[in-house]
């Protein structure tokens, strides 16, 4: 385990939220952005475990963490859901852009 | 009995006269509104005549000076400690005089009016108004303090403007209202800055004590005023200057007498009363007032003599080519308010040598007559002939034969034949300048000689010329009342007799600069010059006027330009014209009114266009556009880590 | 005497109008409440002259404190001198008369009621207040109504009229804000304690940077009500959008607002600024006494000729408060009176003959005596009052400025006096013209033959204001017994400046 060094592992984890962040800015797809948001979850989630093995060994407790997001992300994908099925029955269309009445 | 019981009654029975009629006069008075004034004025007409009596033979002499009294004085307004408007009346020889002259014509003007304007239909607004005139003149000559003076002037012109506007459905009565107010406004605004200039300089605004501050020679105020010099000038030259500004103003001086011929539109009586007898003579009265503060300030009283002698002169010329008749009597009047005033501007003071004031004086009090006779005779003769123009006169003189008579009297006066009142006053005024600026004295002889000339023009014009009346309406009114009712023939009857006895009195013993009563000698020699000079006059318009001819055509053909510039009065009115409405109107005005609507409320109008377009840029923020809103809350934490991290550490 | 009553009695009114039914009972009852008010503003005079009569010198007298919010020091304060006195008169007068005029409102008359008593609270209470965030407090309680009642019952562009006169008043009083604050912060110099109390800021020294950072504020603030140049665009839409009640008040008491509020609160407590500045002031008074007078000649309608020359009225006011001499500012204060008491006059007979003719413009009227004397006679009397001829109160006011302003020696004041003197003649200028065209001459249009003279609601109205100017015309020894008093213990702080 402490073959790798810490800030490999945590270089993924950055580079994974980022590639989340990047996919929840600019995709125009509102499922597309959900995987981009379970994209950025997931990330936290490597970073939890990460920091859990390599500096308290001894504990669990960001593994609690862990599971704890992975339960959360899971209701929240499945609200996500029944939002984009409504907004499908009003606007007929997935396309976050055409969600924008909340505007001046 | 001391004068304070009476005195107040004087100016507040025609007040009470202006409330009573104002109020209640169309509904319960009607008809009788004109007999109630009358015998209101009547009764400050006694009650003046007895305040003169009073004063001239019983005690109003101390020793050989005739005392300034003040019998009642209150405080009006009071600014500070010293200066205050405070409503008194003063009695003096100059203002007990005014009295009798202001509630005497006042009375016969409104004795006419009965006959005049029987049937009008705001009969009862009439003679409210005309009771609100005299209230204000006699106001106007009993005041004791400056300010006092303002405010009945002020008075004084607002009668006259609602007097003027009578006939208000005719425009020409409305314009010429509206003139009259304003010229005399922008003279009374000279008048308001020398009130604040003398208020100031000399602690006070009560007369008595303003003027003798300011005369002594040892006192402080007198020694500031003259000392301190505003572009050059010395502050009392200023101030007199433009007081005297608001006296032309009023008593219609070159170059402000523009509204006097146009004031004609008023009813004819009115036209006795304000702009021949009374209000027109407020001017010479003020600086009459003011003389000895004149006296010590010669530059003020150059310019006094010289716009008197101009006014006396041009007014004269342009008489000549009038053919209203009624516009030749206003610059009749033009003409003689010059001579009072240059009469003053080359008065002295003291004893003889202040024959100037008191043959200004005099001439005031017969000019009244005279002049207030002319007006009532031509207010008779238009009521016969409906019509102003002297084309439509003549022959008069057997259909009226009264008014011929008084009207005849009333020209030899002014041409200054002896023995009507006329000439006592004029020669003493041509004596007072050949005394003291012969110049004067060569303009007003020349002036007389065209007085008598034109004055008699229009009397032959009117009473003689053709062999009989006719015009276009046949006789109207031929079998009764041609000459008017009864009401309209006896102020005339008074009148003339006036004309011709006035003349007698001892004015000198009575008014004199500085209070003492002096003994004025007749100089026959010297009166045979202007007595010849008016001689010449009436014949050269017997010549031209007494038979119908074509001669006064040719001559005025002859003439050509001058004639066509005196007939246009020097064409004075269309410089005002052009001044006020393409300079003023144009240049001052319309800029103002654009700037205000366009600079002014355009910059507002601009703050609030302007706030509109950042909020329309600013809204675009709220684009209800999801990603958006993440990509400003990502924004937002990458500057407050940074903030944390690096900058606030 | 509880000065409160002053502004709980139309309070208390005006919720009463709300609560009923039908537009009889309405007039009746704002009829009988603001004859009560003006009863009330009489009965103050009476028990004030007592209480001066016995000896009582105290600056303000009647006065009622109690604690409002302790922890900011926001006490609800109220007590009156000579000036307020004055100016509670006046607003009695006007809203009586507004009332009247309104008799005959066809719409919504419920609410006009309603929204003219609430602006008539706001003005009394402003009068009697003496704590600075109470005087503020009725300020605001003004503004909304106006509003309100311009927009909906007004005529001609009274949308934008509406909303520009309520954004430039609400700017004014955010000024007015800042400047309160910034007076409140600076308190503390004495004692350690801040408070909003007039009398105890006017003991104070302030010390000198901030009098002069926070006068402006609360000079041009104040001045925004009171038509200063150049914030006095709102008052010429304003006016002459605004019903005919409305624009009596507006101009009648709301400009004075202004006016006093210069007074009370940026000259009484920040002297030493106000010398300071008092030449700002002086020039933009004077520009806007014979400016406004110029942009009122050339005026085609008749709404639009009196909200102008009132612009160049109230230059009169701010001048005397810029001249600083005690004549000087007793003659603003009886120019407020007069002028408002003039205009509401203006305004009634202006809005007499629009009931009649519907239309305001000069080109489209004339010859109104023959038909309407009684209306034409109240025409010209406040024309004649307005150009300030002497016998109605505008004379009283205007000479007593110009005496004041002339006391000061100086070139540059008298040439200002020079200026302000000279609108007499532009004021005749435009008023005479006004006179001659819609009221004198032919007359305009035969169907004006039909027209009817005032109505016992007008005539009434138009007495009382009539009597008003005249009393002060004819003995203004009154008025000014009333305000000089006042006007020294305002004037004591700034006499030892100038000296």
């Amino acid at each position: 385990m402490s073959d790798v060094p810490i800030s490999n592992i945590l270089f993924v984890s950055t580079a994974l939220f980022f590639i989340g962040m990047y996919g929840l800015f600019t995709r125009r797809n509102m499922i597309t952005m959900l995987m981009a948001i379970e994209l950025i979850l997931n990330s936290v989630n490597i970073n939890f475990v990460v920091f859990n093995k390599y500096l308290y060994p001894e504990k669990l407790d960001g593994i609690f963490f862990a599971i704890f997001i992975i339960t959360i992300a899971a209701a929240e994908a499945a609200v996500a859901i029944a939002i984009i099925i409504n907004l499908y029955r009003s606007h007929r269309s997935i396309d976050v852009e055409k969600a924008s009445e909340m505007k001046w | 009995m001391n004068y304070s019981s009476y005195i107040a009654l004087i100016p507040l029975l025609p007040l009470a006269g202006f409330v009573i009629l104002g109020l209640f006069g169309k509904k319960y008075f009607k008809n009788s509104s004109g007999v109630f004034g009358c015998l209101l004025l009547l009764a400050s007409t006694v009650l003046s005549l007895y305040a003169a009596y009073h004063y001239f033979f019983i005690d109003g002499k101390v020793g050989d000076t005739y005392q300034t009294l003040i019998p009642i004085k209150y405080t009006w307004l009071s600014f500070s400690d010293s200066l205050s408007i405070d409503m008194g009346f003063v009695l003096d020889p100059i203002s007990v005089m005014m009295l009798v002259v202001v509630s005497f014509v006042s009375l016969m003007v409104h004795i006419f009016s009965l006959g005049y304007m029987k049937g009008e239909e705001r009969f009862a607004t009439y003679y409210a108004f005309l009771s609100l005139f005299t209230f204000s003149m006699l106001g106007l000559v009993v005041a004791s303090n400056i300010f006092q003076i303002y405010i009945f002037w002020e008075l004084v012109g607002v009668s006259s403007y609602l007097l003027i506007g009578f006939y208000y459905e005719r425009p020409a009565a409305v314009a010429a209202s509206k003139k009259a107010f304003i010229v005399t406004r922008f003279a009374d605004l000279g008048f308001l800055i020398g009130i604040l200039i003398l208020g100031f300089q000399s602690g006070t605004l009560d007369f008595s004590t303003l003027i003798q501050r300011l005369t002594d020679r040892s006192s402080p105020q007198l020694l500031a005023i003259a000392s301190t010099s505003f572009l050059g000038i010395s502050l009392l030259t200023w101030a007199l200057t433009l007081v005297f500004i608001g006296g032309a103003g009023k008593s219609a001086m070159f170059p402000l007498h523009i509204w006097l011929p146009d004031a004609m539109e008023g009813p004819t009586p009115v036209s006795a009363l304000i702009h021949a007898a009374t209000m027109v003579v407020a001017g010479v009265y003020l600086v009459a007032r003011l003389f000895p503060l004149f006296h010590i300030n010669e530059a003020s009283l150059q310019v006094v003599t010289w716009v008197g002698a101009t006014s006396a002169f041009l007014a004269a010329l342009i008489a000549c080519t009038q053919t209203d008749i009624k516009r030749v009597l206003a610059y009749s009047t033009m003409s003689q308010i010059g001579y009072m005033m240059f009469a003053l501007g080359v008065s002295g003071y003291g004893g003889e040598n202040g024959l100037g004031y008191t043959a200004s004086m005099f001439h005031l009090f017969t000019h009244a007559f005279f002049k207030s006779l002319l007006f009532l005779c031509a207010g008779a003769v238009i009521h016969l002939v409906r019509s102003n123009e002297m084309k439509d006169m003549g022959g008069l003189r057997k259909l009226m034969p009264i008014t011929n008579i008084a009207f005849f009297i009333a020209c030899l006066a002014i041409a200054g034949i002896p023995p009507f009142a006329g000439f006592f006053s004029k020669e003493e005024i041509l004596f007072a300048a050949w005394q003291h600026n012969p110049p004067i004295y060569y303009i007003g002889l020349i002036t007389s000689g065209i007085t008598a000339y034109y004055m008699f023009r229009l009397y032959f014009s009117i009473f003689w010329s053709k062999p009989h009346h006719s015009s276009p309406d046949g006789y109207r009114g031929i079998t009764h009342h041609s000459e008017g009712t009864m009401s309209m023939k006896i102020p005339l009857i008074i009148l003339a007799i006036g004309t011709i006895l006035v003349g007698f009195i001892p004015f000198s013993n009575f008014i004199s600069s500085d209070g003492k009563g002096f003994v004025s000698e007749m100089h026959l020699t010297f009166s045979t010059m202007p007595v010849a000079i008016a001689l010449v006059g009436i014949l050269i318009a017997y010549s031209l006027y007494f038979k119908q001819s074509d001669r006064p055509q040719k001559l005025a053909a002859s003439l050509g330009g001058l004639y066509e510039t005196a007939h246009r009065k020097f064409y004075i009115d269309e410089i005002y014209l052009f001044v006020t409405k393409k300079i003023i109107f144009n240049i001052v005005g319309r800029p103002a009114a654009w700037i205000d609507k366009n600079i002014v409320d355009g910059t507002m109008n601009g703050i609030a266009w302007t706030t509109g377009r950042i909020s329309v840029l600013v809204k675009g923020v709220q684009s209800g556009k999801v990603q958006s809103y993440a990509l400003y809350f990502f924004g937002g934490i990458v500057v407050l880590v940074i903030l944390f991290l690096y900058v606030l550490k | 005497m509880n000065l409160s009553l002053l502004a709980i009695l139309p309070l208390v009114t005006a919720i009463m109008i709300i609560l009923l039914k039908g537009t009889k009972s309405v007039r009746i009852i704002s009829l009988i409440s603001s004859t009560l008010q003006l009863l009330l503003a009489f009965a103050l005079l009476y028990f004030y002259w007592n209480e001066r009569a016995m000896g009582d010198s105290a600056p303000m007298l009647f006065e009622d404190n109690y604690t409002w919010y302790a922890p900011l020091h926001i006490n609800y304060h109220v007590g009156v001198d000579g000036i307020s006195i004055a100016m509670i008169l006046l607003t009695a007068f006007v809203v009586l008369a507004g009332v009247l005029v309104s008799w005959n409102i066809g719409q919504l008359n419920k609410e006009f009621f309603f929204l003219l008593l609430l602006l008539s609270v706001g003005a009394y209470g402003f009068f009697i207040s003496i704590d600075l965030f109470t005087l503020f407090f009725f300020l605001e309680i003004a503004v909304i109504p106006k509003f309100l009642l311009i927009g909906i019952w007004g005529s001609g562009k009274k949308e934008y009229s509406a909303m520009k006169l309520a954004l430039m008043l609400m700017a004014g009083s955010a000024l007015v804000f800042v400047g309160l604050i910034g007076l409140y912060l600076n308190t503390n110099a004495g004692n350690g304690q801040h408070t909003f109390d007039i009398l105890q800021i006017a003991q104070m020294n302030i010390p000198l940077p901030a009098q002069k950072l926070f006068f402006p504020f609360a000079f041009v603030g104040f001045g925004i009500f009171g038509a200063l140049f150049p914030f006095h665009t709102w008052v010429p839409d304003g006016h002459s959008s605004a019903p005919t009640a409305a624009s009596m008040f507006l101009a009648g008491i709301s400009m004075k607002l202004g006016g006093y509020g210069c007074l009370r609160v940026a000259t009484y407590l920040m002297p030493d600024a106000a010398h300071q500045y008092s030449w700002i002031i002086i020039v933009l008074a004077s520009i806007a006494i014979l400016y406004g007078a110029f942009a009122t000649m050339m005026q085609t309608d008749l709404k639009y000729i009196n909200a102008y020359s009132s612009v160049s009225h109230c230059g009169f006011v701010l001048l005397g408060i810029g001249m600083l001499t005690k004549t000087a500012i007793t003659g603003a204060v009886m120019q407020m009176v007069s002028h408002g008491l003039m205009t509401a006059l203006f305004f009634a007979g202006i809005g007499m003959i629009y009931d009649r003719t519907h239309t305001r413009q000069l080109s489209q009227l004339g010859g109104l005596l023959k038909i309407m004397p009684f209306i034409s006679t109240v025409f010209v009397i406040a024309g004649l009052c307005s150009l300030g001829l002497p016998g109605f109160s505008g004379f009283v006011a205007e000479v007593t400025v110009f005496m004041g302003g002339w006391s000061r020696a100086d070139n540059f004041y008298r040439i200002a006096t020079i200026i302000a003197c000279a609108s007499i003649v532009v004021t005749a200028v435009y008023i005479l013209r006004a006179v001659g065209k819609a009221i004198m001459g032919p007359l305009a249009s035969n169907d004006y033959s039909l027209l009817t003279d005032a109505k016992w609601n007008e005539k009434w109205a138009a007495a009382l204001l009539v009597i008003g100017i005249v009393a002060i015309g004819i003995a203004p020894f009154w008025l000014n017994d009333l305000v000089t008093p006042a006007t020294e213990t305002i004037i004591n702080k700034i006499s030892a400046i100038i000296k």
